[in-house]
């Protein structure tokens, strides 16, 4: 089956990048650990304007789904999706900036 | 009940229904025989591989029947990998290749071979020029790509990607699981796979071709059958049967193509405008006739095939709570779309417009209520 990198990262061809920035630290975290889709995503629609125009949301998620619905629900709904880092103990930190 | 999912199957054709028949009564002997019965049960066999290999675009010499598409895949990716050790152990595939390819790479990969693996677009096509350099790295033994996308029915670049395998000299397996029968075979194959179920056929017979002067070993114990490609007693009636749909399919594509592409092209249309928060994936222009399929934001996949289902529609998903794995499609995936609330929509030969009409009428409904069940307003 397809596999993703190791590393977590997105290594699909992307939209050219935004210059780099000191990474963030998230001014809400949704858990969504053990939840499954589209759960997670609901708890990140339901939450993100909670923090300020431009702040950034993470959302912690292990379902495998999630990896990729989260950003495609940003380019959906025209936020960006910062990041997604692996975490220690499985699934991602997702980092999603509140455009609007 | 709708039957909306002619990607996983398509319904027996009737010309193949009539030919299954009578070639139980001819054609049950061993043709491998050399009595009155088994002669004939022989004749029936080498005139069907006749007809697949004009009707797919190669010599009869070099088609075989195996008893699936997937054993067709598996047999000629290993058989070709095996064939050409001494080139090289590269394998490269498309992220979206039909399971039965990865799976056949995961093989290659414990026996010590390499797989790589070229990316795709947010439609579902592969890079072409991506494919092409993978192609030319050294030692690549065999490239694979099917003709289209058996999840959102993008079209696949073959043309270029036969053209980068000829120049590097590589030999190019071609699965055609998804078109046969619908749009023509393209050339520039090396190894070329399909599966009859998908045109109208019986299940239980696939085709392997593999071009003259393409080196080709069978990972499989030695077998007299089938020009010891495919090891196993020939299911006579059945591959007649598979013939007589691709012949009459074939004659019927155009027509029925244009016909089934215009109303997938409505339905591309109207689910976005009747439901809201909804993605149609995979390429609006470049794709298979039969075949649309969109995701439901805030939406659970299987939710949304069983009521579909309550409402008479049979359809299919690649959401991952659908899915005999807990992981969502992987051509999803690679597409980078969403993979949740996802429903592929494939309609088989003779839909009625009607079946259309009435799934873009309770689509809407179905879709409010799973989610104001999930809270979501």
């Amino acid at each position: 089956m397809w596999r993703r990198r190791p590393d977590g990262r997105d290594t699909r061809a992307e939209e050219p990048e935004a210059p780099p920035r000191p990474a963030e630290v998230p001014a809400l975290t949704v858990d969504a650990l053990g939840r499954k889709c589209p759960i997670p995503i609901i708890m990140l629609a339901e939450r993100i304007n909670q923090v300020p125009m431009g702040a950034v949301v993470a959302v912690l998620a292990d379902d495998p789904a999630a990896f990729t619905d989260v950003p495609a629900w940003c380019r959906l709904k025209s936020h960006e999706h910062v990041a997604s880092h692996e975490l220690p103990q499985g699934g991602w930190s997702i980092h999603v900036r509140r455009n609007y | 009940m709708a039957y909306l999912d002619a990607a996983s199957t398509e319904p027996l054709h009737p010309a193949a229904r009539d030919a299954l028949l009578a070639a139980i009564d001819a054609g049950w002997a061993d043709p491998a025989r050399l009595y009155g019965t088994a002669r004939r049960a022989q004749m029936l066999l080498e005139r069907a591989r006749a007809e697949v290999a004009e009707l797919i675009g190669a010599r009869a010499d070099e088609v075989s029947f195996t008893s699936s598409g997937t054993q067709a895949v598996h047999l000629g990716v290993l058989g070709t990998l095996a064939g050409r050790r001494r080139a090289g152990r590269r394998l490269v595939a498309s992220a979206v290749e039909h399971s039965s390819v990865l799976h056949a790479g995961e093989v290659h990969e414990r026996d010590g071979g390499e797989v790589e693996i070229v990316g795709v677009g947010r439609t579902g096509r592969v890079d072409a020029e991506a494919f092409a350099a993978a192609v030319a790295r050294p030692g690549t033994a065999l490239a694979c790509l099917q003709t289209a996308n058996h999840e959102v029915g993008t079209l696949q670049p073959v043309e270029d990607a036969a053209e980068a395998s000829r120049e590097a000299g590589v030999p190019l397996l071609v699965d055609a699981a998804q078109s046969a029968g619908r749009l023509p075979v393209p050339g520039g194959w090396s190894v070329l796979t399909a599966s009859a179920h998908k045109w109208g056929g019986p299940a239980g017979v696939g085709v392997l071709a593999v071009r003259k002067g393409v080196r080709w070993r069978s990972p499989l114990p030695e077998d007299e059958r089938e020009r010891r490609r495919v090891p196993g007693f020939e299911n006579v009636p059945a591959i007649v049967a598979a013939a007589a749909a691709l012949r009459a399919r074939s004659a019927e594509a155009e027509a029925e193509g244009r016909r089934l592409a215009a109303l997938t092209g409505r339905i591309r249309a109207e689910v976005p405008r009747l439901v809201p928060d909804v993605e149609v994936v995979g390429d609006p222009d470049l794709r298979l006739p039969h075949i649309v399929t969109f995701s439901c934001l805030y939406v659970e996949g299987e939710a949304l095939l069983t009521e579909l289902d309550k409402a008479g529609f049979a359809v299919s998903s690649g959401s991952s709570c659908t899915a005999s794995t807990l992981r969502p499609s992987h051509v999803l995936e690679a597409m980078g779309v969403l993979t949740h609330g996802n429903v592929r929509v494939s309609l088989p030969r003779g839909v009625s417009e009607d079946d259309v009409d009435r799934f873009l009428a309770v689509l809407p409904g179905i879709v409010r209520r799973i989610r104001s069940s999930l809270g979501v307003r």
